[in-house]
């Protein structure tokens, strides 16, 4: 294999996984490389560094792709190398290492209210609207400037001259600079990103997300609502919870579609938060998040992209209804449902994707690890369709032998 | 080829059917209907849609509507015309110089007119807006029209109005045409402030004033 | 000749005026027919300036208008401040033409009638109005607003994708834009505090102020601001279900903020100019269609919330006046530019209160006996038994003798309405 050239490893890979994804059977199941921290444990440098020194993270994550030699992998900066970003804009959804947890825990996001229950009218009449003088204020501080802004589409000929007047006080400038700061040094982090996965993919390497995206009710009981109020509103205001939720299905699609546009890999990651079994009764999650979900992964279909979709938990009683999309167009990746259901349900209609457990990966042994991979490989990569990965890609505590035996697994057994 | 299709058209572009209108256009042309006998169609149209302005059961909006949808099956037809222009046929009628006077930037009412002017037969020369007094005073000498219609929207027009009318005097052409006011703010005071000799308060006075001088259009 | 108000105690005319008008308004009759001064440049003209002298200079804009208050003395006044004639440059706004920025100097400016929005961008606008705005509206209106166009599309992303977005932040074109909107910010502002400063002086020295909000009938914003003329007339007939849906959006949209502005400064005249309303341009049937229902809810709206709505109806507006009286009595002003007021005071009299409207013609060719007599008609016919407010019929032109508009404001004390 390492006698290849970079270009040789490349297609090669590109064309295993596309294979996965369209059911054909290859010569061997791929392998995925999906991690948070991960990369910082195998490197020896703290979280908190992986967020703010980027050179060191880049390095951390050269040396997890050496060592694995995945068939694709998720380009993690974008997610981990963001501690100056937040700081700038003083983001308030998320604690992070060095910022509200401690140096080597992982970032958590903050569950609250973010959206009042009575603001659904405000959101569906004019939604940018919404975001700009009221949502963006309450979760990032550089952004609270803008909860002074005039009402843009009610302002028109002397009133629209006035408009700029909202940008002369001190706190707007500040704000803005902020945001002009946090802007560039996004840039810049994304700028060496890029950079680093064009010199990995010179050497071989396959990119695994081009784009990301969440479910329209994940939207909402995460980013807006809460989860505590998205579960009410199950009750207390059903109707527009689903007209919302048409709507930013829209919007979700119409984004994802732009933002993907020159990304290397077809390929749109759409982690589920609230899709699992005994979260929400199998009716409520035909009505309420079934058909957003859908909606979206149709709109991506459509636009020749493959959505990528990580069913946290355990999503066993979904099974059926789930089924109902095009064959061999989406990836279904399985937290904690029993891949062998899930062969025996979905094989044939979508690529499965996981999923060794969290638990063995850090306190088994790379026996059990051999063992657990070796099962996957024989049960769900039967005939093809499978994409070994962690549970939830590797977890950031995850033994450095135990993920080497994990990516052996896939040269060793035969599907 | 019916004339019943013909009659069809006629009424399907003065009853403000478009899209209807404009397909049906495109089937005569695919039948073989003479480019001629379309733009007689578009004649005969508005001719209606020109009475019935008159009579207050169109306004502006159905004028614009009209206007376009000539537009379009005059760009349908065009192309099957070899060189004959169908401005040959109004060189015998009334020619009406038009423009928006000097520092008005408004166009709305001047278009109208225009538009009626043509309607009714009229050869109408829009000179646009914001026109100086020389623009108008080159115009009239190079064109020879009888009428002239001033119009504006602002109150500063009153002075251009008045300047423009005095300028014509001055070029020596005064008694050469006749000269009508128009616009938002123009009354009898102003035709007597400007030196025209009439003013109207919309498009119609400006048709009946220039049947009242030249005559019905040919 | 009665005493002029100067004399005074200016706390004691400032209630007698503002109770004036709101008698007026109420339809109650008072002790004579007051009058309101407004204009765009006359101040200017008055104290020997050009338009652009007051469009450039604030203090030039201000020593004009409180010159042309003083000498009028009317029971209320609307500021003339145009003072932004920096900012639409730097700003670079694209709508209008200005004295010093494409216009002559001494006139006045004129908004550019174009199509701001195609017919395919109705859904756009209904959909998400604000993301409409700042991503295509904007940019297309002013060079200094270009850069908007590169803001992220929030309500699209969640979690990560805002913190990847903000990318967007480090746009070269997006950044120069918040560089030029601060900088026109600085100069707009600037204006707006000195004028500010200057309508309490005048409300110290007894001068209610005649306009506290503005608002527009929604079929006039399709029109004037998004569609243009044309865009506006042909959608009647091609996009009628969407423009109708528009209007009704467009007037929840427009009604934000006006009465919280217009509280704020304590006043409770909201002014909506009308402009596609008339006779002539549209069939009764299209103005009941199109014009009038959402016109009249906002005038609803507004009295509901304690707002006094100015009505001004451009042009001749004389086949609306059989549909216009639906609005509770004693509520709100119509000012006529064109309709007779004889008329109008026979129809709506017991309505609504009138203002108007000595013509723009009259006051800048005709004599000062002229303007005495016209005056003098209307506050004895229009303004018997009350309901009358006297004012120009598009407000005191820029162009008229200085005389004359004396003897307007003036008349309001020779004559009286009974």
């Amino acid at each position: 294999m390492l006698d290849k050239t970079g270009a040789e490893l490349y297609a090669e890979r590109e064309q295993r996984i596309n294979d996965a994804m369209a059911l054909k059977e290859t010569d061997r199941v791929p392998l995925s490389m999906f991690s948070h921290f991960w990369p910082a444990t195998l490197a020896g440098i703290t979280f908190e560094q992986a967020m703010y020194d980027y050179d060191a993270f880049h390095d951390a994550m050269r040396q997890t792709l050496e060592l694995m030699q995945p068939d694709m992998y998720a380009l993690n900066q974008t997610y981990i190398c963001v501690g100056p970003t937040l700081e700038l804009m003083n983001f308030k959804q998320l604690e992070w290492p060095g910022h509200g947890t401690e140096p080597n825990v992982s970032f958590q996001f903050l569950d609250r209210e973010y959206m009042k229950r009575d603001e659904y009218d405000a959101y569906l009449a004019d939604t940018t609207d919404f975001f700009l003088r009221k949502y963006m204020p309450r979760i990032a501080g550089a952004f609270e400037p803008f909860a002074k802004l005039p009402y843009l589409p009610a302002q028109y000929y002397f009133k629209m001259i006035r408009v700029p007047t909202a940008f002369a006080g001190d706190e707007m400038i500040e704000g803005l600079e902020k945001i002009l700061a946090a802007g560039k040094e996004m840039r810049k982090m994304m700028g060496g990103a890029l950079k680093f996965a064009k010199d990995m993919a010179e050497r071989g390497f396959v990119q695994s997300i081009g784009g990301s995206a969440a479910a329209p009710f994940d939207n909402f009981a995460d980013y807006l609502r809460g989860s505590k109020g998205a579960m009410l509103d199950l009750f207390r205001n059903k109707d527009k919870l689903l007209e919302c939720m048409d709507r930013v299905a829209d919007c979700i699609i119409e984004d994802t579609i732009i933002a993907s546009k020159n990304n290397p890999s077809r390929q749109i990651f759409i982690p589920l938060h609230w899709g699992l079994d005994n979260f929400m009764s199998p009716e409520q999650f035909e009505l309420f998040f079934w058909p957003p979900l859908r909606k979206v992964l149709m709109g991506f279909i459509e636009a020749d992209l493959i959505p990528c979709v990580l069913w946290e938990g355990d999503c066993t009683t979904r099974l059926e209804t789930i089924a109902d999309i095009p064959v061999g167009k989406a990836v279904y990746w399985f937290e904690q449902t029993d891949m062998g259901l899930a062969k025996s349900v979905l094989g044939g209609i979508t690529c499965l994707r996981g999923n060794v457990s969290s638990s063995v990966l850090i306190t088994g042994t790379p026996d059990d690890v051999d063992e657990e991979c070796k099962k996957l490989i024989k049960v769900a990569g039967k005939g093809g369709g499978f994409i070994l990965d962690g549970a939830i890609g590797l977890p950031d505590e995850a033994k450095v032998e135990n993920v080497i035996a994990m990516a052996e697994s896939v040269r060793k057994y035969a599907n | 080829m019916s004339n019943e299709k013909h009659e069809k058209l006629v009424n399907l572009i003065a009853d403000m059917e478009e899209d209807e209108a404009l397909t049906l256009t495109q089937e005569l042309i695919d039948e073989g209907a003479e480019p001629t006998a379309i733009l007689d169609i578009c004649r005969a149209a508005m001719d209606i849609v020109g009475q019935r302005f008159e009579d207050n059961e169109y306004f502006v909006p159905e004028l614009i509507l009209a206007g376009e949808v000539l537009d379009q099956m005059s760009a349908m037809v065009k192309p099957l015309i070899a060189d004959t222009t169908d401005e040959e046929d109004k060189v015998d009628s009334g020619m009406v110089l038009i423009g928006t006077v000097h520092g008005d930037l408004h166009d709305i009412g001047k278009n109208i007119v225009t538009f009626m002017l043509d309607v009714n037969g009229y050869n109408v020369i829009d000179l646009g807006v914001d026109v100086s007094p020389q623009a108008f005073i080159d115009a009239i000498k190079e064109k020879s029209p009888e009428i002239v219609g001033l119009s504006g929207f602002l109150t500063l027009a009153f002075d251009s109005m008045k300047e423009t009318v005095e300028a014509i005097s001055e070029a020596g052409l005064r008694e050469e045409v006749k000269i009508m006011i128009g616009g938002g703010q123009v009354d009898e005071q102003i035709l007597n402030y400007t030196g025209a000799d009439s003013f109207g308060l919309n498009a119609m006075s400006a048709v009946n004033q220039c049947k009242e001088w030249i005559g019905e259009a040919a | 000749m009665t005493p002029k108000d100067s004399d005074r105690d200016p706390k004691e005319l400032y209630q007698e005026r503002v109770e004036r008008i709101a008698d007026t308004v109420a339809l109650k009759e008072t002790d004579r027919v007051p009058y309101i001064y407004l204009t765009r440049f006359w101040n200017a003209k008055l104290a020997d300036m050009t338009s652009k002298d007051t469009m450039y200079d604030v203090e030039k804009s201000i020593s004009s208008n409180r010159k042309a208050i003083e000498l009028l003395q009317p029971d209320a006044f609307g500021a003339a401040n145009y003072a932004y004639g920096q900012a639409l440059e730097k700003l670079d706004y694209h709508p209008l033409e200005w004295p010093g920025g494409g216009a002559a100097d001494d006139v006045c400016f004129q908004y550019i009638d174009k199509e701001l929005m195609v017919p395919d961008e109705y859904d756009e606008y209904l959909f998400d109005p604000t993301a409409f705005y700042l991503q295509k509206y904007l940019p297309r209106i002013a060079t200094g607003f270009e850069g908007l166009k590169h803001f992220p599309n929030f309500p699209t992303l969640s979690e990560w994708n805002i913190i990847y977005n903000l990318r967007a932040f480090a746009n070269p074109e997006l950044q120069e834009s918040f560089k030029t909107l601060m900088e026109v910010g600085e100069m707009v502002d600037h204006s707006m505090t000195k004028m500010t400063e200057f309508i309490k002086e005048m409300i110290e020295a007894g001068y209610p102020m005649a306009i506290g909000g503005f608002c527009k009938a929604p079929y006039d914003h399709i029109v004037d601001f998004l569609r243009g003329s044309k865009g506006g007339m042909l959608d009647m007939f091609r996009h009628k279900d969407k423009l109708l849906e528009t209007i009704d959006k467009a007037r929840l949209l427009l009604n934000t903020n006006v009465v919280e502005g217009a509280k704020l400064v304590g006043c409770p005249y909201v002014f909506i100019p009308l402009h596609w309303g008339l006779d002539g341009f549209m069939s009764p049937d299209q103005f009941n269609e199109f014009y009038w229902p959402s016109l009249r809810q906002t005038i609803h709206d507004l009295i509901d919330a304690e707002m006094t709505p100015v009505i001004l109806w451009e042009g001749d507006c004389t086949t609306r006046l059989e549909f216009i009286g639906d609005i509770p009595p004693g509520k709100a002003i119509y000012w006529f530019e064109r309709t007779d007021l004889h008329t109008t005071k026979d129809v709506l009299g017991d309505v609504v209160c009138l203002r108007g409207n000595v013509p723009p013609s009259l006051l800048n060719t005709g004599t000062v006996d002229e303007v005495n007599a016209y005056c003098k008609d209307l506050i004895e016919y229009v303004g018997k038994g009350g309901g009358f407010i006297l004012d120009g019929a598009a407000s005191i032109t820029d162009e008229a003798p200085i005389e004359n508009v004396v003897a307007m404001a003036e008349s309001v004390r020779k004559y009286a309405n009974k």
